[in-house]
């Protein structure tokens, strides 16, 4: 019985210290490895280029001049050089430079739609390695706004990135082809929500087997005259343009493909 | 048993992950305007010649094609295809179009349409179709006198722009104007009216009394302007049907910058003394006057905004010439401009969300637009001399006139009509027979 005893004493004690040496936190202070960014490098090819008509080409210039002065605010060339290299900035510093944006305009909502505008056209043409972070970190800050937006719009829907079905080359050659077909109703109201919401069904050659306009409802509620026409200008875009520039595999991934027809940048400028 | 299966199912179900939807924006477009194909309207055989002002119309169904091809053109929005590109027969194509014919010449809309011509009759239908989704998009027939074919195709034009912008068209309107001839010291001034595209020129007045700022009432029956009549300032009220003309109250000084209150039943306008000018309402039945400002500075040309809630105007109180919006009783005045230069001549916009004006600054004349709290101001046009806007019947365009520089003996004066969008870019001239000034729009005739 004692013999016994010792025994299990014995191994349990080799046990307990063999386990107690294995374990990663006993061993020695793990490194403390920075998370591992993914950066898309992507070369803008005449497909993503559109050529936009004379008077849209005034419009995007007047559009891009604004957007270069809101940037500039934003991160001057002189604040650049004082900055260290591996510095990010932190979201209460960038939270700070729109107020400051925001108290020189009278219209709260214009400019913050205009910054919104800056970053998604001038991050190429403006990307800085030593600011990668920065740029990083404002992108997620924009794509969590950007979910918080389009949940309240789709309850049922989840909102995927396309990048997941497609390469991000592959996603402007798309939206250059419908950029391209579509003919926006000038006279729509500029106040109002200008955006429309089409489900397609597809073909694996691009080819749209169904649309569906996913707020119908809306079309028959008075004063809304206006959504009739502008869900009636994206069908025509969706028929114009097929068969759509689709890749050749993943078919599964983009069978079902929704999309956001939104006139109020253009619009509204 | 059953229930734990149940549950082990339903736990499965809900935690599968959903084959989620792939979403794409679409934020950029094509920002020209819709091509448009606008066939000849096919005439009936058997249908007689128009005739209008001893003058015989033989192909009515080309020149009412040719009509809503105007109208769409100058209103930016449109662009009408030319008509060699077209394939199809005007009758075949308002029967049945071959719409794979029509997508090969870039067109997204079409009109077709028929006319038959009796002795006394103008029957006019017309079809709307979408040629992308090859269907039927409106279809409608009207019956007149064939003397009123202007009118008809300015009424197509209408449901027509109506169906593809979504909001109401302004073909079917007129516009009333003072008419301008003889040299720039001794101009010879009369009251016209003519179709807003320049169609159809009427004078109201023989010229013999200096006229200004007419002004249309929401029905378009009666015209409010000021004359100088014996040399005496004072606002009058003209009744277009039967020119009947009378003197708008019984003020013992000179009234000015009238204009009708949206449900037509007073006149709001300024009146002159000693200095000072006020503004004032007159209730057309009752023919009560009353006071709406008493400041000591000089407050002038009211506009009601459309539903008769408010009043803007302009008035020097700050020292400057500067805009003011106030409840229509008068009370809580509030400036609203605060931009360099002065403001005046404000007019609310039929829609409600925008006040146009002329702005002075720097020596140059500008028309703007704002919001009625004074943000989003937008400056549409600049020019040596340019002012009076006066708003489209659906709030999307503006015509006010534009005089040119002369020289010390008043030789290279002209004064003309323009209109202009919204958006800034569609500036057109109206072409009239003589020169013209301060234009005023009326709302729909066809409402």
């Amino acid at each position: 019985m004692t013999k016994n005893l010792i025994l299990s004493l014995v191994f349990h004690s080799v046990m307990i210290i063999l386990t107690a040496l294995s374990l990663p936190f006993m061993m020695r202070a793990p490194i403390d490895l920075p998370p591992i960014l993914s950066v898309d490098l992507i070369q803008i090819t005449d497909k993503t280029s559109i050529p936009y008509a004379a008077k849209a080409t005034k419009i995007l210039e007047k559009i891009k001049k604004e957007e270069e002065r809101l940037v500039s605010e934003q991160a001057p060339p002189t604040e650049k050089k004082k900055e260290k290299p591996d510095k990010i900035p932190l979201p209460d510093d960038l939270d700070k430079e729109k107020k400051e944006i925001v108290k020189k305009k009278q219209n709260p909502k214009e400019v913050k739609e205009t910054i919104r505008q800056a970053s998604e056209f001038e991050k190429k043409e403006l990307f800085d390695p030593n600011q990668i972070a920065a740029l990083i970190d404002k992108s997620k800050e924009e794509s969590a706004e950007t979910l918080k937006k389009n949940k309240k719009l789709t309850q049922s829907s989840v909102k995927n990135s396309f990048t997941n079905a497609l390469t991000l080359s592959q996603e402007d050659a798309l939206k250059a082809q419908i950029f391209g077909c579509w003919s926006l109703p000038l006279g729509l109201p500029y106040q109002e929500n200008l955006m429309v919401r089409i489900k397609l069904k597809l073909k694996p050659d691009g080819t749209v087997l169904r649309t569906e306009i996913l707020d119908h409802a809306r079309m028959n509620q008075p004063g809304q005259g206006f959504y009739k026409v502008l869900a009636e200008s994206a069908l025509r875009a969706i028929r114009i343009c097929q068969p759509l520039r689709v890749p050749p595999t993943g078919y599964e991934k983009w069978k079902d493909l929704q999309l956001n027809f939104d006139a109020n940048e253009m619009l509204k400028g | 048993m059953k229930k734990i299966i149940l549950l082990i199912y339903c736990l499965c179900i809900f935690n599968s992950p959903a084959i989620a939807l792939v979403e794409v924006d679409i934020t950029r477009g094509n920002l020209d305007p819709l091509p448009i194909a606008v066939s000849p309207l096919y005439i009936e055989p058997g249908s007689k010649d128009v005739k209008q002002n001893d003058k015989i119309i033989k192909n009515i169904g080309e020149e009412i094609a040719k009509v809503i091809e105007t109208n769409f053109r100058r209103s930016g929005l449109f662009n009408p295809l030319k008509k060699d590109s077209f394939v199809q027969n005007p009758d075949i194509a308002h029967a049945k179009p071959r719409f794979e014919d029509w997508r090969l010449i870039k067109a997204q809309a079409l009109v077709t349409g028929k006319v038959t011509v009796t002795e006394n009759k103008l029957r006019t239908e017309f079809r709307l179709w979408d040629v992308i989704a090859a269907k039927e998009m409106v279809a409608l027939a009207f019956s007149t006198t064939p003397d009123n074919w202007r009118r008809v195709a300015h009424i197509i034009s209408d449901k027509i722009y109506q169906r593809l912008t979504g909001e109401e068209g302004y073909f079917d309107t007129r516009i009333i104007y003072v008419s301008e001839t003889g040299e720039k010291t001794q101009r010879i001034k009369k009251l016209a009216i003519m179709d807003q595209d320049g169609a159809n020129i009427k004078y109201l007045t023989l010229g013999n009394e200096l006229v200004l700022t007419p002004r249309f009432s929401p029905k378009n029956q009666l015209v409010t302007y000021l004359s100088y009549f014996k040399n005496l300032p004072r606002v009058y009220l003209l009744d277009i049907e039967t020119g009947v003309q009378e003197v708008a109250g019984d003020f013992p000084g000179m009234t000015f910058a009238p204009r009708f209150s949206p449900d037509g039943e007073k006149i709001i306008m300024s009146f002159a003394k000693d200095g000072n000018s006020d503004i004032y309402t007159m209730d057309l039945k009752t023919r009560v006057v009353e006071k709406i400002t008493d400041h000591t500075s000089i407050d002038t040309s009211p506009s009601y905004s459309p539903d008769g809630k408010f009043i803007c105007f302009n008035s020097d109180r700050s020292g400057l010439q500067q805009i003011y919006v106030m409840r229509s009783d008068g009370s809580n005045v509030k400036r609203i401009t605060f931009g360099k230069g002065l403001y005046g001549t404000p007019v609310w916009s039929p829609r409600g969300d925008l006040i146009a004006f002329t702005k002075v600054h720097k020596g140059k004349f500008y028309i703007g637009v704002m919001r009625p709290d004074g943000t989003g101001e937008r400056l549409l046009t600049e020019n040596f001399y340019q002012e009076a806007p006066s708003w489209s019947p659906n709030g999307r365009v503006l015509i006010f006139y534009r005089e040119t520089k002369s020289d010390s003996e008043g030789k290279g004066f002209s004064a003309k009509l323009w209109s202009i969008d919204l958006t800034g870019y569609n500036e057109r001239l109206i072409e009239t027979e003589t020169d013209g000034s301060d234009p005023s729009w009326s709302s729909l005739l066809s409402k």
